[in-house]
């Protein structure tokens, strides 16, 4: 399960990089956005894969603490998803307010030259 | 506090009077004047706790472990300078008032001057070195900024970065010399590093120590080679001149090297280098003094020499060397305030300070002329002012100086002389000769009253000392040399007549050369004609100095050029191989300690992931020609992560991932309308080239390295055990402490509360920004154009009359039907959040999903008729409310977002925990609702843009009470 686990953050990421290094805005787009999965589930495993446990505390048992789930990965994922959007939403708008600006969708805010 | 006050009052001072309007010229001169007389006078009020040998202290303490303090400290020496720097402050308010226009900008220039009176008396008073330096640096800001007050003028900008540039890098030099200082002696508390000279003297760092302060004081004095800064900055306005670059910043250096004196002088280094820099500058300010023919470059050459002087005086290490120098900088602060003055008069009524002008204003201006002539008579060293008194102990030093030395008595009976010449041609080109007809630009005649004024204080003050020492200055001076010498002081009387001696021979003998050099200078050479300084113009500090800031900067300009790009795909590329070098040499080097047993395998993970990983993989290939496609695919993706959450017990993290992809590809969505056109390859007939090929296959190569990279570090993580200190924390003081039993939750709005504060600011920030960006978004002239997409019978159907026709009206109808169950659904994530899976931020998000959803079935037009959103006051309410709960907190005498639960009994939900927290998370709802429906609408405004130019016909009316303006 680990492996499956390692090889997904592992495909993300670099489907993510890949993205991220296009000429065109809306791939970086897609590309922070893939790469923001990865991350997310690379800072997740940080807490270890646990099937089962129990994500919130049930009173009676309160002092086993490996029947639990790491709470503390999951409050930096949740944090990080939310700034992820934020973040991409601005980079979403950043990206069609240069189009509208330079007229071409290329990163650079101009076409590459051909040489 | 009072001691506070002489140094708090004009920093205040400069805060108000940088607030007062441009045109209240008095208002500003009176408050400035005022701010100096209340320094002044307090500091006077000092003088019976000075005379009887006390050290007036105060501090605050600040890092105490570090020992840095705000410490202030007056002692005899330091109430002498602050009585100089605030008193001729007056004096120069007084004169400014009258010397600047109605034009300048007048509040900047007496914001800039209080706050460099107050830097200036925070260096004198400060009894910590590392705040010194602090108050140092700020004179030499000050500065910079007063240099360049007539900023549209080139010479004035130049001139205020030279001489940031030497004088900054000088204080650099001071910083590092006063903390190596503190470290040998152990404290930085000023009257611990005077009692331990000894030390200081012994220790292996002295030599160091001594040039890295030497560098501050010689740089900030304008001594040989530093000395070229102080000329250019004659741009400046003359009160500026006769205030910081004669009378007051320039005297740091030296006063700098007098507070240190007791502990660092005395040894054969302080001597060469000290010695050694001030004789230079000494004779060579002199030299060159004589040929400027601006009236301004002869005061600041001759300003160079008398600071040359001075540090020649402490370099001789001597006592009484000593005591001349201290007494030396009180007679030249009031001699050069006054001559700048007054050539501030001459060029303000004249029009011109060019020497070559200049003629014959003893007849028109007689007053200032009497009074410029006593001034420079003082600069000369003419007897019964007080000029002489310091030049003969000057003399008597030099003479006395090691054992049969010949050299350093003649070098200062040149330099005597060379002083005499400059003097003379001041006087005698300016004040005498023919009367100017017509060839100045103004008709010189005397100035207001009270511009002269200061003036005559000045000159008053020249003959006082010159004629009555003993009791005039000499308590004074008893007192500032006792404290700044301690034990060393020296017996020593400031009186007129010493009787026929050495000292007095050679004062005539400078008179005698003077007078002889000036004729032959004039008669046989005729100094006036001539534009450059012989012998020494070739010794162009500035003209070096200019060279080697080409330089660095051409050099730093190639570096650029070398090594950056604008493009962002190099600068990716980079930054992402750096990030998996570093990365991997980390990952590589860490030992797997303890390994952990795998969990089981669960086939429905792996199937899920195949799904999801090819849909990754897919909408990367898509992402260029089919962007819709890419989308879809990416959003499954998405889907697949929140899923993966939910399987690994992390239900709150699916909730999120699942409301914020929602979120995400309906903002995406909406984006891709202002996106251009692109078409596949095989359409267009465009193929790749090499270089495509190329550089896809690198970047490939890397994508790869780092999954590969990420992929290994992940298992490596995975398959060891890691230390669950924090975990049992947080999972055994959660309910105790956060009162909830969702852990997740409570670290959020709880624990971290600060952090989660910061985020939802970030959020707010961000949606702010968006809407910011979005009202003055230019769409590109082809997106305005109705999208292709839009086909068969709606295509020429305006917008709000689709509703009409029945577009979309059985999914309109559910929708709307499926609102209310949404904004419950929101209530009731929130409301349970604390305890179990939900919270604020999944809330806000499914509430901003319930709005979107009507949005999108029933056009913006139609929902906005009916429904009024106010995203700014959700937004604003919502962090409103955070950082009041956390302010809340301060009422009850706990840190900032410190939490409280409370038990309340209601009917029909029986017993409630009611943490603040929960309050807390309330504003985190209401600002995700504010901040992402506030994205989301302004995204959707844009297409009304093209609504407006296709359809004609009313729309429906918007209320207009509350409407927001989108674009």
């Amino acid at each position: 399960m680990e492996l499956v686990y390692a090889l997904v953050v592992g495909v993300l990421c670099g489907v993510g990089v890949w993205l991220l290094l296009r000429p065109r805005t809306f791939q970086v787009v897609m590309g922070l956005s893939i790469l923001s999965y990865g991350v997310n589930l690379f800072l997740f495993s940080m807490g270890r894969l646990s099937v089962d446990k129990a994500p919130v505390l049930l009173k009676q048992t309160a002092d086993a603490i490996a029947d639990y789930a790491d709470p503390v990965p999951q409050a930096l994922v949740l944090t990080a998803i939310v700034i992820g959007f934020a973040m991409l939403a601005l980079f979403l708008v950043v990206m069609i307010a240069s189009r509208g600006l330079t007229g071409t969708d290329h990163v650079d805010g101009v076409e590459e030259e051909e040489s | 506090m009072w001691l506070m006050l002489i140094v708090l009052l004009p920093f205040l001072g400069s805060l108000c009077v940088a607030f007062l309007p441009s045109n209240s010229k008095n208002w500003e001169a009176w408050l400035a004047g005022l701010v100096a007389a209340a320094s002044t006078v307090i500091t006077l009020c000092y003088f019976p706790t000075i005379a009887s040998n006390e050290v007036a202290t105060l501090r605050y303490e600040w890092l105490p472990t570090y020992g840095l303090n705000f410490s202030l400290r007056m002692d005899g020496f330091a109430w002498l300078f602050s009585l100089l720097v605030s008193g001729i402050g007056i004096l120069v308010v007084l004169y400014a008032r009258y010397y600047l226009s109605e034009k300048d900008p007048i509040p900047r220039f007496f914001a800039f001057f209080l706050a460099f009176m107050g830097a200036m008396l925070g260096i004198v008073l400060s009894g910590n070195v590392i705040q010194m330096a602090l108050f140092w640096e700020l004179t030499s800001l000050v500065s910079f900024m007063l240099i360049g007050y007539w900023h549209h003028r080139a010479d004035a900008r130049r001139g205020a970065r030279m001489s940031l540039i030497v004088t900054a890098t000088g204080g650099l030099c001071l910083l590092v010399g006063l903390v190596l200082m503190g470290h040998v002696v152990g404290s930085y508390e000023l009257s611990d590093i005077l009692s331990s000279g000894d030390v200081l003297r012994e220790h292996s760092w002295y030599l160091a120590i001594l040039v890295l302060v030497a560098l501050g004081a010689l740089t900030k004095s304008a001594q040989f080679p530093f000395h070229f800064w102080l000329p250019r900055a004659m741009a400046a306005p003359t009160p500026v001149s006769a205030y910081l670059h004669s009378a007051t910043m320039v005297k740091a250096g030296v006063f700098l090297l007098m507070r240190f004196w007791p502990v660092l002088a005395g040894t054969e280094a302080w001597s060469y280098i000290i010695g050694f820099a001030g004789l230079i500058t000494l004779v060579m300010g002199a030299f060159v003094a004589i040929f400027q023919q601006d009236l301004k470059g002869l005061l600041a050459y001759s300003t160079i020499s008398h600071l040359g002087l001075i540090t020649l005086l402490l370099g001789m290490g001597t006592p009484l060397a000593a005591v001349a120098a201290l007494f030396h900088v009180l007679n030249h602060a009031t001699f050069k305030a006054s001559l700048f003055m007054a050539a501030g008069i001459i060029d303000h009524e004249s029009g011109t300070r060019d020497l070559r002008q200049l003629t014959g204003l003893r007849k028109l201006m007689p007053i200032t002329a009497t009074l410029a002539m006593v001034a420079a008579a003082a600069m000369a060293g003419v007897p019964l002012l007080n000029g002489f008194l310091s030049k003969e102990m000057f003399f008597a030093e030099a003479a006395g100086f090691g054992s049969g030395n010949t050299w350093l008595p003649t070098l200062a009976v040149i330099a005597g002389a060379l002083s005499v010449v400059y003097s003379l041609r001041f006087i005698t080109e300016v004040f005498f000769g023919p009367v100017p007809s017509g060839e100045l630009p103004k008709t010189p005649k005397e100035p207001p009253r009270w511009m002269r004024f200061p003036i005559e204080m000045l000159v008053v003050l020249c003959i006082v000392v010159g004629t009555m020492p003993g009791v005039t200055v000499a308590p004074a001076l008893n007192l500032a040399v006792h404290h700044m010498l301690g034990a060393y002081t020296p017996e020593y009387s400031v009186q007129i007549w010493h009787g026929f001696n050495l000292p007095l021979l050679m004062s005539v003998l400078a008179f005698g050369f003077g007078l002889v050099l000036y004729f032959l200078l004039q008669r046989r050479y005729g100094i006036s004609r001539l534009d450059k300084v012989p012998l020494l113009h070739r010794l162009d500090g500035q003209r070096e100095f200019e060279r080697v800031l080409l330089a660095v900067t051409s050099f730093a300009v190639r570096v650029e050029e070398k090594l950056t790009s604008e493009r962002l795909q190099p600068q990716l590329f980079w930054l992402l191989l750096v990030t998996l070098v570093v990365g991997g040499l980390t990952v590589w080097r860490s030992p797997i300690e303890a390994v952990r047993s795998p969990i089981g395998f669960e086939p429905m993970f792996a199937v899920l992931w195949i799904v999801g990983g090819v849909c990754a993989v897919a909408a990367a290939y898509q992402a260029k020609h089919h962007r819709l496609a890419a989308l879809i695919l990416m959003s499954a993706t998405g889907i697949v992560v929140s899923l993966t959450f939910a399987l690994f017990s992390a239900p709150d993290l699916a909730l999120t991932q699942a409301a914020v992809e929602v979120v995400t590809t309906v903002l995406i969505l909406l984006g891709l309308r202002w996106l251009p056109k692109r078409l596949t390859p095989d359409v267009t007939g465009v193929k790749a080239t090499l270089r495509d090929y190329r550089r896809r296959i690198r970047d490939g190569l890397l994508a790869v390295a780092i999954g590969l990279g990420m992929a290994a570090t992940t298992y490596m993580v995975l398959m060891s055990a890691g230390p669950t200190k924090l975990t049992d924390f947080f999972i055994q003081h959660a309910l105790p402490e956060g009162g909830g039993t969702n852990v997740v939750n409570v670290i959020l709005v709880d624990f971290r509360g600060f952090d989660t504060f910061g985020e939802i600011t970030v959020l707010g920030v961000v949606a702010l920004t968006i809407y910011a960006l979005l009202r003055r978004f230019r769409p590109a002239p082809e997106s305005i154009e109705l999208p292709a997409q839009r086909l068969g019978d709606i295509k020429n159907v305006a917008p709000w009359q689709l509703a009409r026709r029945g577009y979309l009206a059985i999914p309109a109808i559910y929708f709307r039907a499926l609102m209310p169950v949404l904004v419950l659904l929101a209530l009731y994530f929130l409301y349970r959040g604390h305890n179990l899976p939900g919270g604020g931020f999944v809330a806000g998000l499914t509430l901003t999903v319930a709005l979107v959803l009507q949005y999108m079935v029933s056009g913006t037009l139609w929902i906005e008729a009916k429904l009024r959103i106010r995203p700014h006051q959700w937004l604003g309410s919502g962090i409103l409310l955070a950082l009041l709960t956390g302010v809340g907190a301060w009422l009850f005498g706990y840190p900032f977002l410190t939490s409280h639960t409370a038990v309340v009994n209601l009917p029909l939900l029986g017993e409630l925990h009611l943490p603040s927290a929960f309050l807390f998370d309330i504003g985190v709802f209401a600002l995700v609702v504010g901040a992402s429906s506030l994205l989301l609408i302004a995204l959707a405004h844009q297409s009304l843009r093209s609504h407006r130019r296709h359809f004609s016909g009313k729309p429906p009316t918007l209320r207009k009470r509350g409407a927001m303006r989108w674009s």
